[in-house]
């Protein structure tokens, strides 16, 4: 081990890193999801499945959005070897899938329920298949992975005052760290920068990305008012509101505290799209929180940070969240689900340097391998971005 | 335990740590404040009088615009502050703006002087 941060990882045949090691078992439409889901309950804990509510009637960039996404969880370094399970008449293409994993050097087969024969004969098909790679994935062995290798993914919800005074800037200074070491930390939830725009767009290193920027939250509030509704129907959330938060102003400036103090804003990406550069990125995803740590993951991330005031379960299929408060009530409270407690910056117990040091060991520690409460839970949960309606 | 905190110099509303009862006297620097209403947790305080249409700063930049006039020591909050923006119920009245031109916008003082405010920098007894 080298005197700089480092964890212990899996390095994949494309030079990427993981930090888990999954048998990912992807339905291409909504209608193999229970087949998907079953199979990859049979290998557990290492198989994990992506049910989702897509995959056919969809049209043009929906169709892309749910293809391109379903594609990055199979090429993802946290994912070992890959079975897909079709229907057999969708519009997703199973062989598409399949073959995004194997050029990254990962093995992946395609069970078709219709070809097989029905549930129990592709369960039963795709379940060998799963155990098989699960047998081939346990030889695999950890190895240590400089910091830098990571790309983290910056996300708050249920948020209360504490997110922004509290557990935001902590997690601002991990990103500004991890992006001065070399790293990459990932933003989303555009309607919650909203507001916020000019701290970020001030860090762009190029003009284009802050104009990428101030263009796509454009594009969320000129929605809103195409609809002709206040955005304050949901931001701030009914919940954020009892909790002392008033504008979306007041909450995108607190939010944008994840992004770090100094990090430079190197780009600005679509849903699910490739984070390409080291630095500090902006994804185009929704507030809703599973959507928009689905796009997130999809996009690379191999650890989730989650802060949250109020408590939150959220986790993901392949990526490990990290759940933080800043609420000393929400952390005895929802004990269950919050993995760091940065309450003590909030009565002067703690500082925000130590909180950070903490939260940053916590980090390396999880991308190692540790276990987080949204993973010891269960919570898996996947959904992919739509903007239009089914066809 | 403090009993407010104010998050960067410019800000004109502190947040309560702890419920502040009317009465309650906020110093802060050299701002001090009588608290007139009940201010729950986690809420905001007026740390001056505010007027109707004037912005609310908070964290050194503006979370929204007065919609009435507001006491020093008042409770601020969707009663009497009002966001600016994805208000598509006020169209045309903040119509669509080019990107480029507010990417032109020099930042004011508000946005500009202090747009990193991460740590506390005044806290009050």
């Amino acid at each position: 081990m080298t005197a700089r941060p480092a964890f212990q990882g899996y390095r994949r045949p494309d030079g990427r890193v993981g930090t888990r090691n999954h048998v990912l078992v992807v339905p291409t439409v909504i209608c193999s999801s229970v087949v998907a889901e079953r199979i990859a309950a049979a290998a557990a804990p290492v198989g994990t499945a992506l049910p989702h509510l897509a995959g056919c009637g969809q049209l043009g960039p929906d169709m892309r959005v749910t293809h391109d996404t379903l594609a990055a969880y199979c090429r993802h370094p946290n994912v070992g070897a890959v079975v897909v399970v079709a229907l057999g008449c969708e519009q997703v293409v199973a062989q598409m899938l399949a073959e995004a994993a194997r050029r990254h050097g990962k093995p992946a087969e395609i069970v078709a329920i219709q070809s097989e024969g029905g549930t129990i004969r592709a369960t039963e098909k795709g379940t060998r298949i799963a155990r098989s790679f699960a047998g081939l994935l346990a030889d695999q062995e950890r190895e240590w992975c400089d910091v830098s290798e990571l790309v983290l993914s910056l996300k708050c919800g249920g948020s209360d005052y504490t997110s922004g005074l509290a557990s935001n800037p902590t997690l601002g200074r991990v990103t500004d760290q991890l992006v001065e070491l070399g790293g990459s930390a990932v933003l989303g939830e555009i309607a919650e920068i909203m507001g916020a725009e000019h701290v970020l767009a001030a860090r762009a290193t190029r003009e284009s990305t802050a104009a990428h920027l101030i263009q796509i939250i454009g594009r969320v509030e000129t929605e809103a008012r195409s609809l002709g509704l206040d955005i304050r129907g949901t931001q701030p959330s009914p919940g954020n509101i009892r909790g002392g938060l008033t504008t979306i102003e007041e909450k995108s400036l607190g939010a944008t505290h994840k992004g770090g103090e100094r990090a430079p804003l190197e780009d600005v990406v679509g849903y699910a799209a490739p984070i390409a550069r080291k630095g500090l990125t902006v994804m185009d995803t929704p507030g809703l929180d599973v959507e928009s740590v689905t796009g997130m993951v999809g996009g690379g991330a191999q650890v989730v940070v989650f802060t949250t005031g109020l408590g939150t379960p959220t986790g993901n299929p392949i990526a490990p969240v990290i759940k933080v408060t800043g609420n000393a009530r929400t952390a005895r409270q929802m004990a269950d689900n919050i993995d760091l407690d940065v309450s003590g910056i909030m009565d002067d117990t703690d500082t925000l340097d130590a909180a950070a040091e903490r939260m940053f060991a916590e980090v390396l520690a999880v991308a190692s391998g540790k276990q987080t409460t949204a993973e010891v839970l269960g919570h898996r949960e996947f959904a992919i971005h739509r903007r239009n309606p089914t066809i | 335990m403090k009993a407010a905190l104010v998050i960067s110099h410019q800000d004109n509303v502190a947040t309560a740590l702890e419920a502040l009862e009317p009465g309650r006297r906020l110093e802060i620097g050299q701002v001090a404040v009588t608290v007139v209403e009940a201010i729950p947790s986690g809420h905001k305080v007026a740390l001056g009088p505010i007027a109707a249409g004037a912005p609310v700063i908070k964290y050194g930049s503006p979370i929204g615009l007065a919609s009435a006039d507001i006491a020093a020591g008042a409770h601020v909050h969707t009663h009497n502050l009002s966001s600016s923006r994805g208000r598509g119920d006020l169209q045309p009245a903040s119509g669509p703006r080019d990107p480029q031109t507010r990417l032109a916008e020099p930042p004011d003082d508000l946005n500009g002087a202090d747009r990193a405010p991460a740590s506390p920098t005044r806290r009050t007894e």
